[in-house]
Formats: C-alpha cells, structure tokens, sequence
C-alpha cells in the first residue's frame, strides 16, 4: 500500500520524461535479468512442475507417473475427510484474522492517534516480528505448561481453574494471534497514520456522535489497510503448519499439515501437490476479492 | 472508547508481544536441569549449548547460509531494484507482481514445490541426493532477492534521481554512475535490506525444513527436532543466543535506515512485506 504513492509520482516523472524526451530508463532493464532468471527457475519452474504433479500418480515408493488426470482432485473432494481439513483451514484462518483485527485495530488506533514516540513503539511491534517464528511458537509450550511458575503460583488462588491449554485448538490460536498479531498492526498503522482526524472533529462539531463519526469518517478512509492487514495475516495462515505441529502437539490437521504429510510421510507427492494447488486457488479467489473490492473503494471512496 | 481504555489496550498488547520472548530469555539463565523449576541464576547451559556439536554444526550451516543468501539477494535485489525503477509499465507490472508472489505464495506451497524441482532437476541432471546446503541457499534467495529488492527500490524512488541524471549530462556511464552516486546514496538501504534477508534466512524453518534433505541441519531445525523431547535449557539457551543475534541486526539495519533520513517510511515499507 504505502509503496503506491512514490510509484505514481515516478510514473507521472517517466511520462513527463518521455514527453520531455530526455530518454528513457538510466539504468538499464537487462540489471533485472538475474533476479528474473532466478525467479524463473526456483520460482515459478517448481511452481509450474508442482502443478503438474498434481495431475500424475503415484508409483512405486516415491515415484510420479505423469497420467494428466484428475483422479487426486477426485479423491481430494471424495468424501469428507479432506474436505473437513479445508474447511478446518478456512475457519481457522478466518478467525485468526478476525482476532488479529479486534485486537489489533485499536492497538494501532492508538499508536496512530494518542502516541508519542511513534517511531519507536512501531519498532517495538516490528522486533518481534522478525524474530524467529519457531522460537515465538515454542515459547508458548513453556507458558501454557501447567507447571509454569505463574500458573503454579496463581493455582492456590484457584485461578485459572483449568489450565489444560496445551494440545488443544484453543493453544493453537494463541499461537495464531500472537505470531500474526504484528502482520496486522503494520498495515493498519500505515492506513490510520496517513488519517486527517481534523475530519473526525469536523464530524463531531457536526452533530454526528463519536461512533457514528467512526462509522462514517474513520472506517471508510482506513478501510484500504483492514483489507491489507486481513490478507496478510489470512494467506499464510492457509498454509500454516509449525503452530498445529508445535501447539496443537500435530493432533488438529489444517491444509499446511496435509501437504507436509504427504511429502514427508506420506510420500505421495502428487496428491500433495494436488492439495498445495486447491490452496492456491483458493488464495487466487480472496486476492481477485480484494482487487475488486479495494477497486470498488477507489471508485466511490 | 475511551482514551484511557484504549491506552490501557496498548500496554497489554505490548506485554503479551513481548512476555513470551522475555519467558524464553529468563529461563535460558536457569542453572537448574528442568526448564520449568528454577534453581537460580546461571549461564551453564549457554556454555553447555556453545560445546553441543549437534547445535554448533547447524549454527555454522545456518551462518554459512544466511550470509550467502544475504549477499546474493542484494546483489540480485538491488540490481533487480534499479532496473524496475524506471522500467516501462508493461514490463515493470508483471515484474512487480512476480516478485511480490515470492513474498505472498505461503511458505509450504514454496517449500514443496522447491522440493519437487531439485529432486527432479536431480535426476535430469544425474544428481542423485541434491538436497543439502545448497538447495536451501537457493531457495532462501527466492523471497530474499525481493526482500531486497523492495527496500532497495523504496529508498531509489524516494531520493529522486535528479544527481543520476546530472552525473549522466556530465558524460559518465552506467557503471561509474552507479560507483560514484548512486551506490553511496543507496548503501544504507542495501545494507538494511542485507541484514533484513540474513535474519529471514537464518530464522527461516519451513523452506529449509523441505529442502534440506538427509543430511544438513539449521538451527532452526535442530531446535524443532529437539521439541519433540520437549523444551529445555540449552534449547532456551540457544534460542536467546538467536534472539540476541537478531535484535542487533535489527538494531543495526534500523539505525543505518533511520540515518538515512527517511527511516519512518521505509520501515513502514519494510514491514510492509
């Protein structure tokens, strides 16, 4: 989002050039050809061979037969065994973003409102964002223990009455928001940061109440990065599988854990391949929503 | 809401970001041989983690990797940056969008198809185990380079290209362009965005979990196999080591933006990623 501003600037600058006459591009286009060759090769070469795995069958051990049919698909929409781990994922998915959002949209409000120092309490949301997501989630399996010093010490007091957290969904989406919590914030902070709250007063001054003020002034203009934030937390969460594995103790399957199953243990790489493309699929699906509807708010915004 | 309310939101959103990591770095001071129990003060198991062969060997292989990986997603991602700043749209669109797919396709997807393409470029090739340390710096490279690249390109397209232009009517080519204008301008955000794909590879798990193979082990990895037998010391330990390591590229690649005075917006746009 925050990259679409310099990138008309530069566009009005190149047209301008070009009407000008002052020639082209400066640096030449072929600097981008090693950076293509390899997205071309390790990128988007295994995405295309993965897709055709996922029309062959396999053979033997570990082998792949390519016989360009659809029999995984078939098998994939047979029944209900897989078909409740993709609506396990969509669930999961849509409440981690819906959580992430509740908990994050005042945050960031905050931040962007009320905050001094905003720099560097951003920052402080970022630190933990790039630290290790393996470590984040393996973390909770010392808070969520029964034997944490703070639940044992809290247990004379009969609080928290049951600490059986771990192991169970519930441990899984602590993990969920708490990981993706800062994927949120960020493109929430962008959209509300850039917000004239001048209007929000205007508003008020107005005779509209303060929520009514937020419904019409603030939510349509920071709508943009609720959408943003949605999709960023939303897409990687279709295809999570260290918090199941850590936090869930591998016991709740979401579509992440399926392909991972089916390439390590499994081994059958053309069923897995089939489950990675139904994902990306339904991945191409929420992007073309967005598209539209971030389209729709360009146009009546 | 009220203000106060709201404020007082903020303050438990920030405990509960960083308790967990501060649980995990108090704990790794445990003399004690349960993780859960404390028996006071010690750094024994950061000495005891530093002498385990089984974390220092992937230490060294996810060093060697993430250092690699650091160098040549910014040479691919600046060069990558520069081109696709004054590109023509039919060209620079669909370029744009490849390279924000490498950062948005979810990491298994990545992980399995990569996967795939080396066993199979394997046999084309005659290679027949092809998983090992190379197969994992490649494939980090793949979302490193845009990593990079949109870092690199942010600060270009910001500071304006008015000096390049300059130093082009002066009569200098290309290559002395870039050496004496715009390679000085741009070192801070290559910089940055070196430090940024080195954590990114040294913390990644899930693209090395797949295309490691048999015999090579990143620490990441390490730490997984081993959870298996439950937390413990050394494994906090070595976790706060990590963090440690991480927090200072963090500091470093943030102080290096931040004095290139644009530092708001460009970590706004990193975290954009």
């Amino acid at each position: 989002m925050a990259v679409a501003a310099p990138r008309a600037a530069e566009s009005r600058r190149a047209r301008r050039n070009a009407r000008a006459g002052s020639g082209g591009p400066r640096y030449p286009g072929w600097l981008a050809l090693p950076a293509v060759f390899w997205y071309l090769l390790f990128f988007l070469g295994p995405l295309a061979i993965m897709a055709s795995y996922s029309f062959g069958e396999l053979s033997g051990y570990a082998d792949v037969k390519f016989v360009w049919n659809l029999e995984n698909y078939r098998y994939l929409f047979d029944g209900t065994l897989y078909t409740d781990v993709f609506k396990r994922t969509f669930v999961m998915a849509s409440i981690g973003t819906l959580a992430t959002l509740a908990i994050g949209f005042p945050f960031a409000y905050y931040l962007a409102r009320y905050a001094k120092h905003k720099t560097l309490l951003l920052l402080l949301v970022i630190v933990p964002f790039w630290t290790s997501f393996l470590i984040r989630t393996y973390s909770f399996l010392i808070i969520l223990d029964p034997e944490f010093p703070v639940a044992r010490a809290l247990r004379p007091l009969g609080f928290p009455a049951s600490y059986e957290l771990l192991y169970t969904q519930k441990a899984i989406y602590i993990g969920v928001v708490y990981n993706y919590l800062p994927l949120m914030v960020l493109p929430l902070y962008a959209a509300l940061e850039r917000m004239d709250w001048s209007l929000v007063d205007a508003a008020q001054d107005l005779g509209d109440s303060a929520f009514r003020a937020f419904r019409r002034v603030t939510l349509p203009l920071v709508l943009p990065g609720v959408l943003a934030g949605s999709l960023l937390v939303f897409i990687p969460l279709t295809g999570e599988y260290l918090i199941p594995e850590i936090l869930g103790g591998g016991k709740t399957l979401f579509a992440g854990n399926l392909i991972a199953q089916q390439f390590l243990e499994a081994r059958d790489w053309p069923f897995g391949s089939a489950i990675a493309m139904v994902v990306i699929a339904a991945l191409t699906i929420a992007l073309l929503v967005y598209a539209r509807a971030v389209g729709r708010q360009e146009q009546y915004g | 809401m009220g203000r106060k309310l709201l404020g007082a939101h903020t303050v438990l959103v920030y405990v509960f970001l960083y308790a967990p990591i501060l649980v995990v770095v108090a704990l790794a001071f445990n003399g004690g041989r349960q993780v859960l129990y404390w028996e006071g003060f010690s750094t024994r198991w950061f000495g005891e983690a530093l002498r385990d062969d089984t974390i220092t060997e992937p230490l060294k292989t996810s060093l060697i990797i993430a250092l690699g990986n650091a160098v040549i997603a910014c040479v691919l991602g600046t060069m990558l940056a520069l081109a696709l700043a004054r590109m023509r749209a039919w060209v620079r669109v669909p370029l744009d969008a490849l390279a924000y797919m490498t950062l948005v396709t979810p990491e298994i997807v990545f992980g399995i198809s990569a996967l795939i393409f080396f066993v199979q470029a394997g046999l084309w090739v005659g290679i027949e185990s092809p998983l090992g340390i190379w197969t994992i710096l490649i494939a980090h490279v793949v979302f490193n380079a845009s990593v990079v690249a949109l870092i690199v390109r942010a600060r270009f397209v910001g500071m304006g290209q008015a000096l390049e232009e300059a130093s082009y009517d002066l009569g200098s080519g290309p290559l002395s362009t870039f050496r004496q204008v715009t390679l000085p301008r741009l070192a801070p955000a290559i910089l940055a965005g070196g430090l940024l794909a080195f954590t990114f590879s040294f913390d990644d798990f899930i693209t090395s979990y797949f295309v490691s193979g048999a015999g090579t082990t990143t620490l990441p990895l390490r730490i997984f196999s081993s959870l298996r037998f439950g937390v413990s010391p050394a494994i906090n330990a070595t976790a706060a080591m990590i963090l440690g390591l991480t927090l200072l590229a963090i500091v470093v690649a943030y102080v290096v933006l931040r004095r290139s005075d644009d530092a708001r917006r460009s970590a706004v746009l990193v975290h954009q990623v």
